[in-house]
């Protein structure tokens, strides 16, 4: 669906369903470069089963108008304009890499408007490799590559994928060589230059889980495991032989625990 | 800093599939089922729903079949594929999940037989028009666009006259009119050529040919690049627009660089039904191993016969893209750099009587409809693969009378030099008592 946050066209999928206010909502939030389409499967999913579902296309991605934002925090403050444009008061959010600090940003931020929170590949801090931070400015094919081989554990690269005849690599490839030129290079260097991962887990007062990949080389599950420390009463789970993809590489398993975590 | 993908070699052997996590074997298991117990009724319907992957029926998907998909993908460097009973059955697929009734294809006229009788007389009782065009002139391709153009496709290797499609310029033309560009790519086979790589959007194989290299089994696929723009401007409305038959998804919308791949499958593998036995993608499994091996071997045999027939008395002319007089040799030499096939076409002296003798002459070489096997076939395409299309598509499609195709396969070159020479001289012996 296509609604208006401030004065920008957003874009978004609602899980095959139309999005109904009255319903508990849940907003997905895409990492650095990527789009709503990470979430295909998890959003039916909850679409279907009681729950009305934004994905959105953040601004400057996919189909969304719009600029990305110069630090997560600047990403944070768009959290509320986004509630109030869908028409509810409060929403759980579930946020991928960058989407998870923008999600852990917002909820310390705005707690009264955040209701519950799962951060899926997430860490405390996000250095990112000086050559891949340098492709991705440069819009070199380069960046998408190294984030495709790092991003992906041994399902993405050997294959045996959930979804018949899908290839992750040549998926991730694709998804991210196909964004608008530099909006990969900001989003990295935004994740880069995030430093308040512990401040605001200390204010972030709703339930959160942490869903790691066990085999994540992007953000390891090391690093998330200190974000979870940070984050007073969370809950933690290591998908085995998922990497930093889990959503594409294990859906089913990031499914279930999602499922457990919003039941 | 590289990215740590895994080599060609290392994708053919291994690409979409780990070891079978309850038995451990090794090799892919044949799941010979029509069908798929769900857990409960909740899973069943997630799995309906698009909610979760998984298979619920073999017309749909079987995860035999899935691995072929998977590893050709892989080899492609697509987002995914989808496996078919055959190469025709995949380029229907491709066309009908694109396009309906009004539609218009620019397409190469040097195509495959089967797929010109498609487009040129199937497909029009249905409402889809084809205009063919030299594959050799992008300019020719982006003339014969119209507003209702929804696809250029070709060959990169021309069948049987070998133009070598400048596959940049002609995509660039393509996506300048908003349309995707399809490849037939199963003369190069990815070792030789990745199209996507190249600019094409779609890439579709006869799994049948190098790729599976036995001649056991028949079996086709297709390939999505996913960074076509199906949404750019309402083009189409099978990806973009909600479809009915399954409540209302946006493939576009839900599955982005895969919209095409999910199209295909949810609509084309359910409803057309030509879906790949589990068995025959097993086979083709077992082709895909060793294809870059079986490439290296085919070019090498192709080196070897071009060198002896472009020295032999009896042939009257040659054709192949590395010979430095075919007109496409430099282009071939930039896109085909492993080499440019091992299709070669030849002429004897004696015209078409001299090639019907030496067709019945070979002893080594096998006459057959078929190209891309082991063992080493022959062809005399005017009167067999070709045989429905007229003297003007004939022409069209640069088929000479007198043209025989031989499709070089993994014997010792100096057996097939052997065969070649007792048969031309046999056929001059034929031609002389005639």
């Amino acid at each position: 669906m296509k609604f208006t946050v401030g004065d920008v066209e957003i874009f978004a999928t609602t899980g095959g369903r139309p999005f109904q206010p009255e319903l508990p909502g849940i907003v997905f939030l895409h990492g650095a470069g990527m789009d709503r389409t990470v979430w295909a499967l998890q959003t039916r999913y909850f679409a279907h089963h009681g729950f009305s579902v934004v994905a959105v296309d953040l601004p400057g991605h996919g189909l969304s108008g719009g600029e990305p934002r110069e630090s997560i925090e600047a990403w944070a403050d768009w959290i509320p304009e986004l509630i109030e444009a869908l028409g509810i008061k409060e929403v759980s959010l579930v946020g991928h890499s960058m989407g998870s600090l923008i999600a852990l940003e917002g909820a310390a931020r705005f707690p009264d408007r955040i209701k519950r929170l799962a951060l899926l590949g997430t860490a405390l801090r996000m250095p990112v490799h000086p050559d891949l931070l340098q492709a991705a400015q440069e819009n070199l094919p380069l960046a998408s590559e190294l984030i495709a081989s790092w991003g992906h554990g041994r399902v993405g690269h050997l294959g045996g994928t959930a979804v018949p005849g899908m290839s992750l690599i040549g998926g991730g490839v694709s998804l991210l060589s196909t964004g608008t030129p530099g909006v990969l290079g900001q989003d990295l260097a935004v994740c880069n230059a995030y430093g308040g991962g512990k401040e605001a887990a200390a204010k972030v007062s709703c339930p959160t889980l942490c869903l790691l990949g066990a085999e994540d080389r992007m953000t390891p599950a090391r690093e998330g495991k200190k974000l979870a420390d940070a984050l007073a009463g969370s809950e933690l789970s290591v998908l085995s032989g998922a990497g930093h993809m889990m959503m594409l590489e294990a859906p089913d398993a990031t499914l279930d625990a999602l499922r457990q975590w919003f039941s | 800093m590289t990215p740590q993908f895994h080599g060609f070699h290392t994708r053919s052997l291994h690409s979409g599939q780990q070891p079978d996590p309850t038995t451990g074997a090794r090799a892919v298991p044949i799941y010979q089922t029509t069908s798929y117990v769900f857990p409960d009724s909740d899973h069943a319907a997630a799995l309906f729903n698009l909610e979760r992957g998984g298979h619920i029926y073999s017309r749909i998907s079987n995860p035999t079949v899935a691995v072929l998909e998977e590893r050709i993908a892989a080899l492609e460097g697509g987002t995914g594929a989808v496996a078919t009973a055959s190469g025709q059955s995949a380029l229907f697929l491709t066309l009908l999940t694109l396009m309906s009734s009004g539609a218009h294809i620019v397409a190469s006229a040097s195509l495959y037989g089967g797929s010109v009788n498609l487009l040129r007389h199937t497909l029009p009782r249905f409402g889809i028009e084809t205009t063919f065009v030299p594959p050799r002139d992008p300019e020719a391709f982006r003339k014969a666009l119209r507003p209702e153009t929804r696809l250029v496709f070709s060959e990169v290797i021309g069948n049987p006259g070998l133009e070598v499609l400048d596959v940049p310029a002609v995509a660039q033309v393509a996506h300048e009119a908003g349309v995707p560009l399809l490849i037939d790519g199963t003369f190069n086979t990815p070792y030789l050529c990745r199209p996507l790589e190249l600019g094409a959007d779609l890439v579709m194989h006869s799994v049948t040919k190098w790729m599976g290299g036995h001649g056991v089994a028949i079996g086709g696929v297709v390939v999505e690049g996913g960074r076509f723009d199906w949404g750019r401007d309402g083009k189409f409305p099978t990806l973009t627009e909600p479809y009915a038959g399954y409540h209302g998804i946006s493939f576009f919308e839900e599955f982005g660089p895969q919209a095409f791949l999910m199209r295909a499958r949810s609509e084309g593998m359910r409803d057309f039904g030509p879906a790949l036995s589990p068995q025959n993608a097993f086979y083709l499994l077992q082709g895909l191993e060793t294809l870059p091996l079986r490439m290296e071997r085919h070019r090498s045999n192709t080196e070897a016969l071009l060198e002896f027939l472009s020295t032999s008395e009896e042939v009257a002319w040659v054709n192949h893209p590395s010979l430095p007089t075919h007109p496409d040799h430099e282009r071939a030499s930039r896109l085909l750099p492993k080499g440019a096939g091992s299709i070669v076409a030849f002429g004897l002296r004696g015209g078409r009587a001299a090639g019907a003798a030496f067709i019945d002459a070979v002893q080594l070489c096998s006459h057959l409809a078929n190209v891309g096997d082991a063992k080493t076939l022959v062809i005399h395409p005017a009167s067999t693969t070709h045989a429905q299309l007229d003297a003007e598509a004939l022409q069209q499609a640069g088929i000479g009378e007198d043209l025989i195709r031989l499709s070089v396969g993994l014997e010792d070159p100096e057996d097939l030099v052997a065969d070649l020479k007792q048969a031309f001289r046999r056929a001059r012996k034929a031609v002389e008592a005639a």
